[in-house]
């Protein structure tokens, strides 16, 4: 679910400014953000459903520890948003329950 | 394989920063992994980059980190950050991740600086988006510069939750409120350590400073909170509590949570070193001696990893396991390592002085330890609370039993988050000291690895 | 006060332990089950759970077809599903000569009477494993073969164990069996135990029993190791095995896929210890690889090994002792003990109760190793077994 955001960042004009997508979605981040705290600063919460219910979750820790912040990136799934870094043009989905396997012949999961 | 590098130190917070300095100091090579892009670890996270307009935010302590990472531009020092080690032998081989890429290489003497993770903090609803910690918060300071503006709720007990309100309270954040969980009891029993904390009353200081930042800013501040609980559909909208027996709801778009932090255990435990459970802290540390170094002869733990001791203490401590493992290289003399090491015994010290109190104060609730039957406790695999217990019933005697029961501790965070909660769900339903129960054996990988990077792993050991 | 006796002592609680004492206790008799751990605690409780007569040594073709019955009403012999899922194996052949070397196996196997394996093209594998790499040919399918969890099974067996009247003594280990009157007594920490014969079902440490009756064994301590992935949507059905590669790869209800393949780790089994060695994990996965390339991604979240008893022949002991009256064995299952297990205890029914067993099983005698050296001791200082 994204709203408008409660984050708001300091005044920093030295950051350099890129774009990303989120499930389609342009994204404003900065260099240097992660892939999370560019999801997060722009007022996303939900990232993911879980596998075993489909539950809603979110980042939590940031820090690489909790593995809630699992996303697709550029084509990859459940990689941890807050472990990489934001690049221009970087395509993120959000994971809907398990990761997906391709019939023989793609070389890309799912 | 390649011969091995001297001395391998694992974690760039200011431990193994420190660390490498003493080896950079005595000429001896370094490798330094790191998971993250920058040194610094979690304490001086993204410190190298941060513009004055942070370091202000996040105040004079991280900025003090600053001279620590100077090393990381050392010729003498290998820095690889982005690097992340998925396994540890006994034997010394180290493999690890790093752009892809597995890597295997070896060392003669080693230093474990994981670092500490947050204590489990579980309640109902608090798997909700926009629950996150404390120390999250702080890394999207750290990290990006961004903090909550508005609709923020921090809840829990411990110096990081009232340093995190100063911080976003400075950066021009309304907070909704604090609700401190810190059980009135805690104040008195901690009175018998503060003695010993005054010796060093920088630490008492800089917590009456927060405090005062935190009652001044008029924000609603709540303390002996119970009674928890996250409200929300698909994320959190509102904190309900309980102070002095009368219901409260604080309307809330993200939920910061604290609980203390406890060491990072996974690499030390994957080793099959020696852990006792540390009543006080509340935790399990590595058994190791003064210099960090543990029952196994190539392996020393330093910093928060060894047991929680803040991060200037880490710093000496990080020095001293350095000095240690120079001496077993046979690069210093026993002589000249205890000449060396008689600055940093003395700060380290005096820095864990305030330990005592500051464990003792914020030891956390018992609704933490020991939470509602329908409350989540392993996040990956979506186990309760009440399905523990009922292992327990069953026969379950520990954590790694409960494996046979149910997946508590098998998804992808490998028990990380849900361990010591497991652990002492199952001690109090069997009724025994949480020492008894132990905690889930850990295997490699520590961090998963993908089946291309294995299948492409340069320079195994022996094939 | 009188010490009870037993009818019979079974040496060694894992599965086939277990399997053992329960067949007996069925028949009457008084058991007590000695193990030096507990239930599940090596082989028994970290093996890949197959339950496949697919790929059978020839020897143990009758002894496995019997047990895959006993498996498909597996609820009714032991209480519990144990996880017994007839998902099929099948053993996928990557180029022309493997194909032929396994359609020849099924035409042998045809010959001994046996038509449980069968050939399937390129067209009926691609349509039962869509994911499986285009280079495969076609694969061997044994249909009604399939996977149970094995720490579940254990459980299971051991409860039904427990219900049959067997006694089980855990974290008690054999340390001397000398024969006492007309049976045999053992001493354990807790004490002696006599009965009238001995079940020598010790896995690894097999050989400390026939060593010391005389019959040495070379069964040797191996740990054979297995990944463990993050969860994945489901893809895979059957268990998957290939012909030139050691692999057993199967995916869980839950979306995980354990990979297995009888790379070895090291195994300290004199402190009950064992550890993976990455270089193994290596060839494991780029087996996954190569049969699987879109798994590239797929991350392994844990490895672990558990201590299996390895023959040379790869193909157990079991039956009476040469040496000694009233002692039987049923050791080192090389990996592929588990679809085995519950036939092992009506064999040794047989054996104990009418004489004979009613399966083939002169193949496994132990006497095939008569006058081979006693090379592995597997012995600790509280477990040196003297007869």
């Amino acid at each position: 679910m994204v709203s408008g955001s409660n984050f708001h960042r300091l005044p920093e004009p030295e950051h350099k400014g890129l774009t990303m997508t989120f499930d389609g979605r342009t994204i404003e981040a900065r260099g240097g953000d992660s892939v999370a705290a560019a999801l997060i600063a722009a007022g996303v919460t939900e990232t993911r459903t879980t596998p075993v219910s489909g539950a809603a979750r979110g980042p939590y820790c940031m820090m690489g520890v909790c593995f809630e912040c699992l996303m697709e990136i550029d084509g990859v799934q459940n990689v941890q948003g807050c472990m990489v870094q934001v690049r221009e043009g970087m395509s993120v989905r959000s994971m809907a329950g398990a990761r997906t396997v391709s019939d023989a012949g793609n070389t890309h999961g799912g | 394989m390649a011969d091995p590098v001297p001395l391998l130190i694992m974690g760039a917070g200011p431990a193994g920063l420190a660390a490498a300095q003493e080896a950079v100091a005595a000429g001896v090579g370094a490798l330094l992994l790191d998971e993250q892009p920058t040194g610094g670890g979690q304490i001086y996270r993204a410190l190298g980059e941060a513009s004055g307009e942070r370091q202000k935010t996040l105040g004079a302590d991280y900025a003090a980190g600053a001279p620590l990472l100077g090393v990381l531009s050392d010729q003498g020092l290998d820095h690889q950050p982005g690097a992340t080690v998925w396994e540890v032998t006994p034997e010394g081989s180290v493999y690890y991740t790093r752009e892809g890429q597995a890597r295997a290489v070896s060392a003669e003497q080693l230093i474990l600086c994981s670092g500490a993770l947050e204590r489990p903090m579980p309640f109902p609803g608090w798997t909700l988006p926009g629950v996150m910690t404390c120390g999250a918060a702080q890394i999207l300071l750290k990290g990006a510069g961004v903090f909550p503006a508005r609709g923020a709720v921090l809840a829990g007990s411990g110096p990081l939750l009232l340093l995190l309100a100063k911080q976003l309270i400075g950066a021009g954040a309304r907070l909704v409120a604090v609700v401190d969980t810190t059980p009135a009891d805690n104040y008195r029993a901690a009175l018998m350590h503060l003695p010993k904390a005054l010796r060093t009353p920088g630490y008492l200081l800089k917590g009456l400073s927060m405090i005062r930042t935190l009652s001044a800013s008029g924000v609603p501040w709540y303390r002996g909170a119970s009674g928890l609980e996250a409200i929300g559909d698909d994320a959190v909208a509102a904190l309900r509590f309980k102070v002095r027996g009368r219901q409260h709801e604080v309307v809330c778009g993200n939920l910061f949570l604290h609980q203390g932090v406890v060491p990072n255990v996974q690499l030390s435990r994957s080793l099959g070193l020696e852990h006792r459970w540390d009543e006080l802290q509340r935790c399990w540390r590595p058994s190791l001696d003064d210099w960090g170094a543990s029952d196994l002869e190539r392996v020393a733990v330093a910093g928060d990893g060894a047991g929680i001791m803040g991060a200037r203490a880490a710093e000496a401590h990080g020095r001293l396991a350095a000095l240690g493992a120079l001496k077993r290289l046979g690069v210093l003399s026993e002589n000249e390592r205890d000449r060396r090491a008689a600055g940093p015994r003395g700060v380290y010290r005096r820095e864990i002085l305030p330990r005592p109190f500051l464990d003792r104060l914020y030891q956390p609730h018992p609704d933490y330890l020991h939470p509602a039957d329908d409350t989540i406790v392993c996040r990956c695999e979506e186990v309760t609370a009440g399905q523990i217990r009922k292992y327990v019933e069953l026969g379950c005697l520990g954590p790694n039993q409960a494996k046979a029961f149910g997946r508590s501790g098998m998804g992808p965070c490998q028990g990380r988050v849900c361990g010591l909660s497991v652990s002492e769900i199952i001690a109090q339903a069997r009724g025994v000291p949480l020492e008894e129960v132990g905690y889930y054996r850990i295997r490699p990988p520590i961090k998963p690895v993908t089946l291309g990077e294995l299948a492409t792993l340069e320079q195994p050991e022996d094939a | 006060m009188a010490r009870p006796s037993y009818d019979v002592i079974v040496v060694g609680a894992g599965l086939h332990g277990l399997s053992c004492a329960l067949n007996l206790a069925r028949e009457g008799l008084k058991v007590v089950a000695l193990d030096k751990d507990h239930p599940g605690r090596h082989a028994s409780g970290v093996n890949a759970g197959g339950v496949r007569r697919l790929g059978r040594h020839e020897a143990e073709l009758p002894l496995s077809v019997a047990a895959l019955e006993i498996w498909h009403r597996i609820e009714q012999e032991v209480g519990d599903s144990c996880g017994f899922v007839a998902c099929d194996q099948i053993k996928v052949a990557e180029n022309l000569s493997e194909a032929e070397a396994l359609q020849a196996r099924v035409q042998r196997l045809r010959q001994l009477g046996y038509d449980h394996e069968q050939w399937i093209d390129e067209d009926e594998l691609k349509r039962r494993v869509p994911a499986v790499a285009g280079h495969c040919v076609g694969a061997l399918l044994c249909a009604g073969d399939g996977s149970a969890n094995p720490f579940r099974t254990v459980m299971a067996f051991r409860r039904a164990a427990l219900s049959a009247g067997v006694e089980i003594r855990e974290n008690c280990p054999v340390q001397a069996l000398r024969a006492a009157g007309s049976g045999w007594r053992v001493d354990t920490p807790d004490g002696p135990v006599d009965g009238g014969a001995v079940v020598n079902c010790a896995g690894a440490w097999g050989n400390n029993i026939a060593r010391a009756l005389g019959e040495p064994v070379p069964v040797t301590a191996a740990a054979l190791m297995l990944m463990i992935t993050e969860r994945l949507a489901p893809f895979l059905s059957p268990v998957l095995g290939a012909a030139g590669r050691t692999l057993s790869f199967k995916q869980f209800d839950n979306g995980t896929l354990l990979i297995g393949g009888g790379h070895r780790g090291t195994a300290q089994p004199e402190c009950n210890r064992s550890r993976v060695r990455f270089a193994g994990l290596r060839i494991s996965a780029q087996t996954v690889g190569a049969l699987f390339p879109q798994l590239a991604d797929v991350r392994v979240v844990r490895s672990w090994a558990g201590l299996e008893g390895m023959m040379p022949d790869h193909i157990p002991v079991i039956g009476p002792s040469g040496r000694a009256e009233g002692v039987y064995h049923a050791f080192g299952f090389c990996g592929h003990g588990f679809q085995l297990a519950p036939i092992t205890g009506r064999i040794m029914a047989d054996l104990l109760v009418r004489g004979q067993s009613s399966l083939p099983i002169e193949a496994f005698r132990i006497q095939r190793f008569a006058g081979i050296a006693d090379t592995a001791a597997v012995d600790t200082p509280e477990q040196r077994i003297s007869a």
